[in-house]
């Protein structure tokens, strides 16, 4: 499965109720969907899956606010990530 | 560094923000003593006018009660006013230690540790108990001041769905390889008014070798059939291995907090809590005072079990003129509008005929979420009640939300 496909998989999973949706750029904790709190096992799950490790200064609100964020970051972490 | 022109203005602009960004809070004036009516100056300047108070944490009507006021006196006069220490170097009276006590046959736990307030309890209990090798699991609707004390913790942290049982069971297996597991909820969660289920999480506590934790301050005095709380009514007595909770709401509203539960845990507290270790003792007058409480709520259920009553009523009103209420059996009963701005509107017309409530929207609920929460005390008589319906009812007319589902008021008034 594409990251895309398997970030919003995950986020809808551990976040979402079941009617609703995200796509690529929907506002995810600017929004109110994820609050910043929550927003901890959304990190250790890239973590994981990617084998990266994100330094909490990279680990802003900001950073993981739309999927297409998520991705970037973990394209910083690990440029091969697919 | 100065405080600069430059240092002014950057803070006035960031309130400036808040003001534009709709979020900005006032505080109104009450020129009477907490109850049920009371005289409000609102907007700041205007003459205080007489309101019914459906806001307030006063679910037992004990805030002003005569009997609570009285006892407040007589330990202002025997015990003092202030005690100028912490509780361990010279801050801890003989009525600090039998309000402890009472606490702890109230609860039926094995010992309570007293705070300033549950958001100190709860800023202390997490980093006292647990460190870097165990891990705290959060309902994600628990109260900010469990947030920040589990922020204040070197455990790992984890949440799971608002009060989604197999959410929970997920995170319990992921969590198997920390030291230890604590489950932390709210007993009755303040926005939406509905009750953790605590059998079923006492249940996957045991099962996945668990501890509980569980911030009652919404409850206690007032749920279950004794009063005792959220582990009364789902019949968990006993098996809750720490209670926060809060002598500022039913318990006679002034101020101060505790830990209740195992033994162990609350001793941890005393030993390393810092906001015990490190804050002023509660004062005398009101320990006096709370002491009062426990032994009225002790003595008889009838104030609880007039809420009970009063809320039922409440809510079936509410229902029957049309309205979209939060499902639920607790005193707090929100009344859902969505729209931000709907919410804020209603709030000014109900108060405009002497009902004061306030609107909640975004951060403090989420977003499209926006409501009324209306709150019952045992001190709203019928008449009370019958007042605020009717008001509730005409403005509700007024912006033609009775009988209208969410998807119609979403439709009339977007979110």
């Amino acid at each position: 499965m594409a990251m895309q496909d398997l970030i919003i998989e995950y986020i809808k999973d551990e976040y979402l109720e079941e009617d609703d949706e995200v796509g690529l750029d929907t506002p995810l904790i600017s929004s109110g969907i994820v609050d910043s709190f929550s927003m901890v096992s959304l990190k250790t799950f890239l973590e994981n899956k990617y084998n990266i490790s994100i330094p909490d200064e990279k680990a802003a609100p900001e950073a993981f606010d739309t999927v297409r964020k998520i991705i970037d970051l973990v394209h910083e972490f690990n440029p091969d990530a697919e | 560094m100065a405080y600069s022109e430059k240092v002014r203005s950057a803070y006035k602009e960031l309130i400036d923000g808040i003001r534009n960004d709709g979020l900005f809070k006032e505080e109104r004036y009450i020129h009477s003593e907490q109850g049920i009516e009371i005289k409000v100056e609102f907007p700041a300047g205007s003459e205080p006018r007489d309101v019914l108070n459906f806001c307030a944490n006063n679910y037992l009507g004990l805030s002003s009660h005569p009997d609570v006021v009285k006892a407040a006196h007589e330990g202002l006069d025997t015990r003092g006013y202030g005690m100028s220490s912490v509780r361990f170097i010279c801050g801890t009276q003989d009525i600090h230690r039998e309000l402890e006590e009472k606490l702890t046959a109230f609860l039926e736990t094995e010992d309570t540790v007293l705070f300033a307030s549950c958001l100190d309890a709860n800023a202390g209990l997490f980093e006292a108990v647990l460190s870097a090798d165990d891990v705290m699991i959060a309902d994600r609707l628990v109260h900010a001041s469990v947030v920040d004390g589990m922020r204040l913790c070197p455990a790992k942290h984890d949440t799971f769905k608002h009060s989604n049982m197999e959410h929970l069971e997920k995170k319990l297996q992921e969590h198997q390889d920390a030291r230890y597991r604590m489950i932390i909820t709210d007993g009755v969660f303040s926005m939406d008014g509905d009750m953790a289920k605590l059998d079923v999480i006492c249940d996957l506590a045991d099962k996945y070798d668990a501890m509980v934790v569980v911030d009652d301050s919404h409850a206690t005095g007032f749920i279950g059939k004794r009063g005792k709380g959220t582990h009364e009514h789902c019949g968990v007595l006993g098996r809750v291995d720490a209670i926060t909770t809060t002598l500022g709401k039913a318990l006679g509203g002034a101020s101060g907090g505790c830990v209740s539960g195992r033994s162990e845990l609350v001793e941890m507290c005393r030993q390393r809590a810092r906001p015990y270790l490190f804050s002023n003792t509660m004062a005398p007058v009101v320990v006096a005072a709370a002491n009062k409480v426990l032994d009225i709520i002790t003595a008889t259920t009838e104030r609880r079990d007039k809420l009970e009553a009063s809320t039922k009523y409440w809510r079936e009103g509410l229902e029957s003129a049309g309205f979209d209420l939060k499902a639920g059996d607790t005193p707090i009963v929100p009344v859902m509008l969505y729209n931000a701005k709907l919410a804020q509107d209603m709030a000014r017309d109900l108060f405009d005929e002497g009902i004061y409530v306030i609107g909640f929207f975004f951060p403090v609920v989420a977003k499209g979420q926006a409501r009324i929460r209306t709150q019952i005390s045992a001190a709203h008589e019928k008449e009370h009640l019958d007042k605020a319906l009717e008001a509730f009812t005409k403005i509700g007319a007024k912006y033609d939300i009775l009988g209208k589902s969410k998807d119609d008021i979403i439709a009339k008034y977007g979110l």
